[in-house]
């Protein structure tokens, strides 16, 4: 009796472990799917906002370039400094990747459809995300090289800057949805296009995108890289495989943000036409991924526009203007939660 | 006033707004590109390419060696020897052209006296190893007799303004 039992609890196990495999694998399959098309948008609309074509070679127009780049990566040799820490300098591209990839857990896709629905999923969600810097630390601090050092100096300190402001932007949206489920943060902005949070949060919205594109190392923050001072930062002594993990961390954090920008301030799968039009006002997958490619390009597009950073105008504006900003808008947000304002609180 | 002018306009992003039209706009411009090998720019026909020797139109090679050409070369990149021929005309045994060496100046086709040595309008040659860029007299012959129509229309292109 049981013996049968304990057979039955192992099967059970293994198959509830072998669905949850199936279904990490159904999120992280995509996404790197995603990535390598992503870099092959990157280049085509950073080269037509030059007036370039961008690539057009390999496949048709230049669609099988993401593939052709990944095997060249592959394929190239891995060096390892001589004086580098070899432990570290190995381990710290999947310190990158894994937080990257960890914080999809959370992430929902429509109604209850995230791999773990728990309830303090924005608690997660801020210590994944702050954790990606672990990789960069140990990077450029086992590389044993001075540009890497500095890159990783640097990353540092504007991961901690940014930190603390896109946490209060987030302290306006969890007072707003009364939730730290991100299921229910977007299930509070119900009611279509007016009721988004990114109206009355809207300068927590911008800040919180901005504080993304900071902690993504992306231009026009991307001091950590800065390869006009420092070569490529972080990165310089990393080659083939190592280097093609820290790329796809880079661009899974940005999906990542964009993900993350449209669950907490643009109603995540819900429609714009809401409870408007019949068949388009149905929420779903499609309304996230729409928003998402909307600020997927916003990523490129500052790319394409704006000039790198100095260092310590990053720092001025991290901590002079991005927190007594949110600090500010989220006073507000309580006088208008007593007050009862509009249709949001 | 002014300063609380730019620090409203720097709190709404009022100069990166314009900045961002600015791209955006430029993205929807038609491109210019070329698409190299199967499209080229426009070429003047004085352009300096890669070096050919002439010939007559008997098949009688120009080249007369009085090395004119290696004396003015001002990267000593053509070396000559010469000796006389049977039918009593002086003829070059060896004509060499270091390709590393040449600055492309166009010296060695002003001295000519008889225009044999000359720069064609082609652009795109390479060499895969080394020892390759030293050109001899066969290849840049060869050169001539293969982008003879070539270099005499830019010739009769450029004649009035010489």
């Amino acid at each position: 009796m049981t013996m049968a039992l304990s057979g039955q609890y192992m099967t059970n196990g293994l198959l509830a472990a072998g669905v949850l495999l199936l279904k990490v694998l159904a999120v992280i399959m995509p996404i790197t799917v995603v990535v390598a098309y992503l870099t092959y948008v990157e280049r085509k609309v950073i080269g037509y906002m030059q007036r370039r074509i961008g690539p057009h070679r390999v496949g048709y127009r230049g669609l099988l370039q993401p593939f052709a780049d990944v095997f060249k990566l592959l394929l190239k040799e891995v060096l390892v400094p001589a004086s580098a820490n070899r432990f570290l300098f190995l381990t710290a591209p999947f310190l990158a990747l894994v937080p990257a990839l960890a914080t999809w857990a959370v992430v929902p896709f429509w109604r209850g459809a995230a791999l773990a629905n728990v309830d303090a999923g924005l608690l997660y969600v801020l210590a994944m995300t702050s954790m990606t810097v672990y990789g960069i630390i140990l990077a450029g601090w086992s590389s044993n090289s001075k540009y890497a050092l500095l890159g990783a100096m640097r990353s540092a300190a504007q991961m901690v800057a940014y930190e603390i402001a896109m946490g209060f932007a987030l302290v306006g949206v969890i007072m707003a949805s009364n939730s730290l489920n991100l299921d229910r943060i977007v299930v509070a902005q119900a009611g279509g296009l007016h009721h988004w949070y990114i109206w009355p949060l809207l300068p927590l919205a911008v800040v919180y995108f901005i504080c993304g594109v900071a902690e993504t190392n992306r231009a026009p923050f991307d001091v950590a890289e800065g390869e006009s001072e420092i070569v490529a930062g972080f990165h310089v002594e990393y080659s083939g495989a190592g280097f093609a993990l820290f790329f796809l961390a880079e661009y899974a954090n940005m999906i990542l943000i964009s993900a993350l920008v449209s669950i907490f301030f643009v109603g995540g799968w819900l429609s714009p036409f809401e409870g408007l039009v019949p068949i388009l006002g149905k929420p779903g997958l499609h309304w996230l991924a729409l928003k998402m490619a909307f600020f997927l390009f916003c990523f490129l597009w500052f790319r394409a526009t704006f000039p790198r950073y100095r260092y310590d105008q990053i720092m001025r504006l991290g901590w002079k203007v991005f927190i007594p900003l949110t600090l500010l808008w989220i006073g507000l947000e309580c006088v208008w939660k007593a007050v009862g304002f509009g249709p949001w609180f | 006033m002014n300063r609380l002018l730019s620090a409203f306009k720097s709190l709404f992003l009022a100069e990166l707004l314009l900045g961002l039209r600015l791209t955006f706009l430029q993205m929807t411009q038609p491109k210019i590109t070329l698409y190299y090998p199967e499209e080229r720019t426009p070429k003047s026909p004085r352009f300096r390419g890669v070096h050919a020797l002439r010939r007559y139109p008997n098949g009688e090679e120009r080249c007369i060696a009085c090395k004119l050409c290696e004396a003015v070369c001002p990267a000593l990149a053509i070396t000559i020897e010469s000796e006389q021929r049977d039918d009593g005309t002086r003829r070059t045994t060896r004509y060499e052209i270091d390709m590393f060496k040449c600055i492309y100046c166009g010296f060695c086709e002003e001295a000519c006296p008889v225009d044999s040595i000359v720069e064609t309008g082609m652009l795109d040659f390479h060499f895969e190893t080394r020892g390759e860029n030293i050109y001899t007299k066969q290849q840049l012959l060869a050169n001539g007799d293969r982008y003879e129509n070539l270099i005499a229309r830019d010739r009769a292109l450029d004649a009035p303004y010489r």
